[in-house]
């Protein structure tokens, strides 16, 4: 059997086919991430191309003009095109977001799970240290004094970077110590006294026997991140410290948006905030799905 | 007990000395406050003048301990932003967040605690089912999009509420109160809701999470079996031990809660501390964020050693150990 027939056989599959609940939100995720991805071939306008933009189009309110589906914002921008391409800023950053915390608290979980000692005990009290804190109010303070201390046309060129950075990091002791408690248990187990029998290296047993082990738990963890580094983000760039205005994400839209809710043009903040709440909704749930899936002693 | 306060403070210590660096760092080595105190045509020895008045040519650890003994005395120097003393800013601004995130935490406990046990206890009934439901969706909502909804709807459409600052407000001494005044009541109503609801779809679902554990224990099967009430094995054996870990949960809602009022100061320009660290990030106004930054790790760290104690307080296991 081929990888693909053995994926549609398996549990996993069956589980994800009979549940009404996951098929409806992967659909929607799907739709948000083809949208996002697909923006500069399926929106009707380009907002990123200011000779595009038309001040004479502002504020068309929505449904009342073809091509204007979802109305058009202050400076003349087509509302779902922006949304779509802010969709991919947010899906960018919070996907890369995820990866990077990802890395970072497998490779230290696992660091500090398989070697235990000093370097376990220091690397679980700075993840109790972080952890004191919430993770929102982490990527604000590392994010704020990015911004401060960089020179601004330095800042200006990684802005992007330093948002993924600053939600990575706040997300990492949570996924380092779910690494580091399976690693306790693997470590101890046959297979890997056995390679450390015939003298594999440490490293080598940690990345190729070690780490296939525990990733199931960091699926779901991360899974639930990115809803998570989704909605980190959109609020960083509603506070006006997230990704800078020339690549305008879901939370900058919603923000521009946000001042004209009290002159009535309330279609501005309201789309794109529908839309972040129905990507992020869908992940969650897709999270949710694969923790009880992946987890049959919860049902 | 003391012994254990002890070694508590002894932990919390080293965090606030990296806060601290972290701040003075900001301080120092930000932008150049001497280019920003003198004038145009300043000389060389203006200039040299300025910095040993400032300290400036200290050793670093020097200046550090300088930094430290102001911060204790609550001395941060002046914003650069509004160029007022920043002790006196925070000052002003901390009963306006006090205010907001005492009613948002109180809404919190009142509404989630009771809907946890409730969804715990009856886990298969469909009202326990929707509200689930409904907390997925309130964990998915942004905190920012849920205050706008809650303006355009009370504010805008229906014209009820106010969508912005903290109506009048009463002097006692130098705290400034908006719960003694009707205004100031209803303009709290809107963002200690925005900045409720996230926090009680969190502890809902934690309570009912620890309840559902508690209930699965061999204790209370054996209560079945001694053929106690549903009332009393629900209230009197499960509640009891569910509550321990609430204590930890409710720490971290105050904590959540704290940083979740930047986001709702900000959409409802609540005068408040987090739009003031808002506006001074935006200004690199270092003064101003150096202080936030000490300041709220201090009200974490004293959080957390206070659930720590009570966690102490309430659970005698953790006391036999000892």
């Amino acid at each position: 059997m081929n990888r693909v027939a053995r994926f549609l056989d398996s549990d996993l599959f069956w589980s994800f086919r009979t549940s009404p609940m996951a098929v409806a939100s992967a659909l929607v995720a799907l739709v948000c991430i083809l949208g996002a991805v697909l923006a500069p071939w399926l929106a009707p306008h380009n907002v990123l191309d200011l000779a595009s933009v038309d001040l004479m189009d502002a504020f068309k309110p929505p449904f009342t003009e073809a091509g204007w589906t979802l109305g058009s914002d202050d400076q003349g921008r087509d509302v779902l095109s922006a949304i779509m391409f802010g969709g991919r800023t947010s899906l960018l950053v919070g996907i890369c977001a995820v990866l990077f915390s990802t890395v970072v608290g497998v490779t230290l979980g696992l660091t500090a799970g398989y070697l235990g000692g000093t370097v376990d005990a220091l690397l679980m009290r700075m993840a109790d240290v972080q952890l004191t804190f919430p993770a929102f109010l982490v990527a604000l303070l590392v994010d704020g004094i990015a911004r401060a201390a960089l020179p601004q046309e330095v800042h200006e060129r990684i802005a992007l970077g330093v948002v993924v950075f600053a939600i990575g990091i706040s997300t990492w002791p949570q996924i380092a110590r779910t690494v580091r408690g399976s690693t306790l248990v693997e470590r101890n187990k046959e297979y890997v006294l056995a390679a450390r029998v015939i003298g594999l290296t440490n490293l080598r047993i940690m990345a190729t026997h070690v780490l296939p082990n525990v990733l199931g738990p960091v699926l779901v963890i991360a899974t639930l991140n990115l809803g998570l580094a989704i909605i980190t983000e959109a609020t960083l760039s509603f506070l006006g410290v997230g990704v800078p205005p020339t690549q305008p994400s879901l939370g900058t839209l919603i923000r521009i948006g946000n001042d004209f809710l009290m002159s009535g043009e309330w279609w501005i903040a309201i789309f794109p905030g529908l839309a972040l709440v129905a990507m992020v909704l869908s992940v969650n749930l897709l999270g949710d799905w694969l923790r009880d899936a992946l987890n049959p002693r919860l049902r | 007990m003391v012994a254990f306060v002890i070694s508590r403070l002894l932990q919390a210590l080293p965090v606030l000395l990296v806060v601290a660096l972290i701040s003075f760092a900001l301080f120092t080595f930000v932008g150049d406050p001497v280019a920003a105190m003198l004038s145009q045509d300043a000389s060389a020895a203006d200039r040299e003048n300025l910095v040993r008045l400032l300290g400036l040519d200290q050793p670093w650890y020097v200046q550090f301990w300088k930094f430290i003994s102001n911060a204790v005395q609550g001395e941060f120097g002046l914003s650069y932003r509004l160029s007022r003393p920043v002790s006196s800013l925070i000052a002003e601004r901390a009963p306006a967040t006090l205010e907001l995130a005492f009613c948002a935490a109180a809404m919190t406990l009142c509404i989630g605690v009771p809907l946890g046990i409730f969804t715990g206890i009856y886990k298969d009934s469909w009202i326990s089912r929707l509200l689930l439901t409904v907390s997925l969706v309130g964990v998915s909502l942004p905190i920012f999009v849920l205050g706008m909804l809650l303006i355009l709807v009370f504010a805008v459409q229906l014209g009820w509420l106010p969508s912005f600052g903290r109506g009048e407000t009463v002097q006692i001494g130098w705290w400034s109160s908006g719960l003694l005044t009707a205004s100031g009541l209803k303009a709290l109503i809107l963002p200690a809701i925005t900045l409720a609801v996230f926090q009680l779809t969190l502890i809902t679902r934690l309570v009912r999470a620890e309840m559902l554990e508690v209930l699965r224990t061999d204790y209370i099967k054996f209560a079945r079996a001694r053929g106690l009430s549903n009332r009393s094995i629900n209230f009197g054996h499960a509640l009891k031990n569910t509550l321990v870990p609430v204590i930890t949960i409710a720490g971290l809602q105050l904590g959540g809660i704290i940083a979740f009022a930047i986001v709702t100061e900000t959409v409802f320009q609540w005068p408040g501390m987090g739009f003031l660290f808002i506006q001074s990030v935006g200004a690199a106004d270092i003064p101003v964020m150096a202080a936030y930054l000490l300041l709220i790790s201090l009200v974490f760290v004293v959080i957390n050693l206070a659930v720590d104690l009570l966690y102490y307080a309430v659970d005698p296991r953790l006391r036999a150990q000892r």
